[in-house]
C-alpha cells in the first residue's frame, strides 16, 4: 500500500505539450507510472512520448476510459480552469505542479474540489511519489534519479518545501530506511491536501509505521497536525523538523490575521504544539533519519 | 503580499462605495496646507507607512487650521520609521466619533476561505479586546463562488450586539468591503476603526489593503511596483532585482536586502539559498555561527544560468559582505550544473575577493561540483563546491574557516563596465541578453567545443566557424537557454571568442553611486 498513488492509478497530464509538461511527461513515464493520456486544448491527435494528446479531458475520458489523477502543468493564470475542468470530467485527485496561482483561485478550486468529493495536492508542488511504484510531478527530476534517491519502505514523508521532500527522502535512504508515500504538499498559503490532511491518509495506509513531516513557520498547518494527534485521529509516530528557527517573525500587518490564528504560525508554537503531543521535534535533517531507525519496529536495538 | 498605503486603500473603498473623511495625500507640507484649506475643517494628518500603531510614536497629528497644518505636518515627513522614511502625508477631515467598530477579512488556511471578521469594538487594541470579550466578535467563512450576502453580512454584526439601522449601515459597509477585496485580489483587508459619526453617517478612517502577489498581473490599475510581502518600501537593489525576476519566468529569483547598509566590521554574509525550506534551513545553519545575513536571495526552481549569474552580481553589489553562501535543500530535482556556471561566470567578471561556499546538492551535482573547480581555481579568492551528503552545517563551518583565513576581508564594490564588442561580428539575441562571436579567433581554434557544448543543439558549424543552426528569431524566443556552456568552454578552453552579455538594467549606475558614497 501507499497513498493516493501507485502503479495502478491511471493518469492524465494537462499541459503535455509544453516546456515542463513533456519533460515531467517523460520522467513520469519512465520512473512507471500509469499515464494513459494527455490534454492540450487545440493539439487533439498529437502524442508525447506515444501518450494520445486530446484536447479536453472529457474527450481524453471518453477515449481512454476512466482517469483517476490528472497532473497539471498548464501556465498559472490558466491553472483554475483546467482544475475545474478535470474535476467536472470527474477526476478526484488533482497535482497541481505551477507556482503563482492566485490565491482566490485556489480558493474556488478548493471548494469545487469540497462540492465534489475531490481532492488536491499544490499548486506549487514538486508532486508525489510513491517509492517503486508511480511518480507525480516532477520530484527526482529523471527516473533513475528517483529510482537511487527515494526507495519502498515504511516512512511517510510529507513536506512544505520541495526540495526539504527530497532531501528528507534521501537521507532515509542512505540510512537504508524506505519511505511508503513522499508528498511535497506545495509551498504556498492555501494549499489542497495540507499537513494534517495528509497525516489523516498516512494514518489509514498500512504500509506507513510513520512519518516525517518538514513545517516552515506561517500557516497553521503544524499546529492542526498536533490538534489531531491530541484527538486521538493520528496515532503514529511523528518526527517534525521545523524550519525558519532563526527568521525573525515578521511584523504583523493584519489584526484580523492575529485575531484568528492568535499565536500559532511562529517556530515556538509549532514546536511547542507538537512536542506537547509527543512528536519527535528534531532540530537538524541529519537527525531525522536517526530517529526514524531508532522507532523502526524492525530495529532490535 | 503587496501592501497597498492608506490612502490608496481608501480611494479603492470609495470606489467601492464606501464612505471615507474627505482628503488628500500631501507630499510636502505646503501642500498640506493647500489641502486642509480646501477642506475648510480641523484637520488629521497621518503618516503613510505600512506599520500599525502610527499614533504611539507620534505619526498622526490634528490640526485646527492651515498653518497648524503646514507646522505639524512639517515634522511628519523625512520621519524615520524603522526602515521607512516618511514621504506622504495623507491629510483628512477630522470625524467626530461617535463609536468605533472593526471590519477585517483574511484567508483561513484551514477552512480554505476567506474569512471575514466583526467586532462591535474597534480602534487599536483590538487583538486584547478580541481575547478579553469574545462576544463582542463575530467570524464567517464567505463562499468564494457566490460572494458574501446581505443577511449574512447581517447576521455577522447582529451577532456582536448590534441591531435597528445601525445594523442595516455596517453590514452594507461588510459587503462593500468584501467586493472591494475580491475585486482587486486582496489577501487581507481591514477597515479599522469603522467609525460612526456624531450625525449618524459610517465612514471608513483607516483602511489597510495588501494584494496577493501572483494576481498582482491582474491588476496594473494598482501600480504595484514590486509585488513581495515587505514592511517598507522596496530597496532600489531590490526593485533592480524584482526587475529581472519580472522579464524571466525561468524559475524563481527572490531577493530580500536584511539592511541596506553593512558595517565594515559585521560579520555579513551574502546568501544564495534554493528553495524555501532549504534556504531557511542553510540560513539557520550561517546564523547559528554568529553570521548575520546581508541578505535572502532564492534562486529555485531551475532558473536558468543566466538568471543565477544576474542573482550573484546583484548579491556581489552590496560591498563589506565577508563570504558567499549559496547551500539550498542539498537534494534538488533541477540539474545544478546550471547554478554552478551562472556562479562561474559572475564570480570571474567580479574577480571574486571574498570565499565561496557553494552547496549545489541534487541532480549531477558531482558536474556542478567539477565545474566550480576547475573554473574557479584562479580567482583571487577560494570557492568550495559541495554536495547532498555535506550537511549545512558542516558547509556554514567551512565559511567561517575561509572567512577566518582570508583575514575577515570584506567584499569591495567593482564597478560594471559593458563588454566591448566589435561591430563586425556574427551575433545573435538571447531570450535574455546576447551572444556575439569573434569569427576571426575562431579560425586559432582546434576544438570547436562550443557547438559541443551546446546542449541545446542551436549552435551548428558554418565553414568551420560556429552559427545559428536555427533562426535568430527561435533564438530569442528561448531555444537558446542561455546554458552558458558554451562561453565557458570558449574562455576556458579555446580563443575567447564567445560573449555572452546578459545586462541588468540600472545594476551599473547603482554600483557607481556606491562607490561614489565611498
Amino acid at each position: 500500500m501507499s497513498i493516493l498513488v501507485d502503479e495502478e492509478s491511471r493518469v492524465l497530464v494537462q499541459g503535455i505539450t509544453g516546456r515542463e509538461g513533456m519533460v515531467r511527461t517523460r520522467l513520469m513515464k519512465d520512473y512507471g507510472t500509469n499515464v494513459i493520456a494527455g490534454v492540450t486544448p487545440g493539439k487533439g491527435g498529437e502524442n508525447v512520448y506515444g501518450i494520445p494528446v486530446y484536447d479536453s479531458v472529457e474527450e481524453a475520458w471518453e477515449r481512454q476510459g476512466p482517469v483517476d489523477i490528472s497532473v497539471i502543468f498548464v501556465p498559472a493564470a490558466l491553472v483554475k480552469d483546467a482544475a475545474l475542468e478535470a474535476m467536472d470530467a470527474g477526476i478526484k485527485l488533482l497535482v497541481i505542479v505551477p507556482d503563482r496561482v492566485p490565491i482566490f483561485d485556489v480558493l474556488e478550486i478548493s471548494q469545487a474540489a469540497k462540492e465534489r468529493g475531490a481532492s488536491f495536492v499544490g499548486p506549487n508542488t514538486l508532486g508525489l511519489v510513491s517509492p517503486g511504484k508511480a511518480v507525480l510531478g516532477m520530484i527526482g527530476g529523471r527516473a533513475e534519479r528517483a529510482r537511487e534517491w527515494f526507495r519502498p519502505g515504511h516512512v511517510g514523508v510529507s513536506s512544505r518545501s520541495g526540495g526539504m521532500t527530497s532531501a528528507i527522502s534521501y537521507y532515509l535512504t542512505e540510512a537504508g530506511v524506505g519511505q511508503s508515500t513522499i508528498i511535497h504538499v506545495g509551498g504556498d498559503a492555501v494549499v489542497g491536501l495540507s499537513h494534517p490532511e495528509v497525516m489523516e491518509l498516512f494514518e489509514q495506509d498500512e504500509q506507513t509505521e510513520m512519518v516525517a513531516m518538514f513545517g516552515e513557520i506561517g500557516t497553521t498547518q503544524e499546529e492542526r497536525v498536533a490538534d489531531l494527534i491530541e484527538k486521538g485521529k493520528f496515532t503514529k509516530p511523528l518526527i517534525a523538523f521545523i524550519g525558519g528557527k532563526a527568521a525573525k517573525s515578521g511584523t504583523r500587518f493584519s489584526h484580523a490575521g492575529a485575531i484568528v490564528e492568535g499565536s500559532r504560525g511562529s517556530y515556538e508554537s509549532k514546536v511547542r504544539r507538537l512536542i506537547k503531543v509527543g512528536a519527535h521535534v528534531v532540530d537538524a535533517i541529519s537527525d531525522i533519519p536517526k530517529v526514524a531507525k531508532k522507532l523502526s519496529k524492525g530495529d532490535t536495538q | 503580499m503587496a501592501r497597498l498605503y492608506e490612502f490608496q486603500s481608501k480611494k479603492l473603498l470609495k470606489e467601492g462605495g464606501i464612505r471615507i473623511p474627505e482628503g488628500e495625500v500631501a507630499s510636502s507640507p505646503e501642500q498640506a496646507f493647500q489641502i486642509a484649506e480646501k477642506i475648510g475643517k480641523p484637520v488629521v494628518l497621518k503618516v503613510q507607512v505600512w506599520v500599525t500603531g502610527r499614533a504611539n510614536f507620534g505619526g498622526i497629528q490634528f490640526a485646527e487650521n492651515p498653518d497648524e497644518a503646514i507646522e505639524k505636518s512639517s515634522c511628519l515627513f523625512g520621519m524615520k520609521v524603522r526602515n521607512f522614511v516618511v514621504e506622504k502625508v495623507l491629510v483628512e477631515e477630522n470625524l467626530s466619533i461617535q463609536s468605533e467598530y472593526f471590519v477585517g477579512l483574511v484567508v483561513d488556511d484551514a477552512q480554505k476561505t476567506p474569512l471575514l471578521i466583526f467586532s462591535s469594538v474597534g480602534g487599536t487594541g483590538i487583538e486584547e479586546i478580541a481575547q478579553a470579550h469574545p462576544e463582542k466578535i463575530g467570524q464567517i467563512p464567505v463562499d468564494v463562488v457566490r460572494g458574501l450576502r446581505d443577511y449574512e453580512a447581517r447576521n455577522l454584526v447582529r451577532r456582536t450586539g448590534i441591531s435597528g439601522k445601525l445594523l442595516l449601515r455596517l453590514s452594507d459597509t461588510l459587503v462593500k468591503l468584501y467586493g472591494v477585496a475580491r475585486k482587486c485580489d486582496a489577501r487581507s483587508a481591514e477597515i479599522n476603526p469603522l467609525v460612526l459619526t456624531k450625525d449618524n453617517l459610517v465612514y471608513a478612517a483607516d483602511c489597510h489593503l495588501a494584494v496577493d502577489d501572483y494576481a498582482v498581473f491582474r491588476h496594473p490599475e494598482l501600480g504595484i511596483e514590486v509585488a513581495r510581502e515587505f514592511d517598507r518600501p522596496p530597496t532600489p537593489l531590490e526593485k533592480i532585482a524584482y526587475h529581472v525576476e519580472e522579464k524571466d519566468h525561468r524559475g524563481t529569483f527572490y531577493f530580500l536586502q536584511m539592511t541596506e547598509e553593512i558595517p565594515k566590521e559585521e560579520n555579513s554574509i551574502g546568501f544564495n539559498g534554493a528553495g524555501g525550506g532549504g534556504s531557511m534551513m542553510s540560513m539557520d545553519a550561517v546564523l547559528n555561527r554568529g553570521f548575520k545575513l546581508s541578505n535572502y536571495c532564492d534562486t529555485s526552481g531551475n532558473p536558468a544560468a543566466s538568471k543565477v549569474y544576474r542573482a550573484a552580481k546583484i548579491i556581489l553589489s552590496q560591498p563589506h559582505i565577508k563570504g558567499y553562501f549559496a547551500s539550498g535543500s542539498g537534494v534538488a530535482s533541477q540539474e545544478q550544473y546550471h547554478s554552478a556556471r551562472g556562479l562561474v561566470k559572475a564570480f570571474h567578471e567580479e574577480n571574486l575577493d571574498i570565499p565561496g561556499v557553494i552547496r549545489l546538492g541534487g541532480n549531477f551535482e558531482e558536474k556542478a561540483i567539477e565545474i566550480l573547480a576547475m573554473y574557479l581555481k584562479d580567482i583571487p579568492a577560494k570557492v568550495e563546491g559541495y554536495g547532498r551528503d555535506d550537511s549545512p552545517e558542516f558547509c556554514a563551518g567551512r565559511m567561517e574557516e575561509l572567512i577566518r583565513e582570508n583575514d575577515f576581508v570584506g567584499h569591495e564594490v567593482s564597478p560594471i563596465s559593458d563588454p566591448i564588442i566589435p561591430e563586425d561580428v556574427y551575433a545573435f539575441e538571447t531570450f535574455t541578453g546576447n551572444i556575439s562571436i569573434d569569427h576571426k579567433k575562431c579560425s586559432d581554434c582546434k576544438t570547436k567545443g562550443c557547438v559541443e557544448a551546446c546542449k541545446a543543439d542551436i549552435l551548428k558549424l558554418d565553414d568551420g566557424k560556429p552559427v545559428l543552426a536555427i533562426s535568430k528569431e527561435e533564438a530569442k524566443k528561448g531555444r537558446c537557454t542561455e546554458c552558458l556552456a558554451c562561453e565557458i568552454f570558449c574562455t576556458f578552453h579555446e580563443q575567447e571568442a564567445l560573449t555572452i552579455h546578459l545586462p541588468i538594467p540600472g545594476l551599473k549606475e547603482y554600483r557607481e553611486r556606491i562607490l561614489k558614497g565611498k
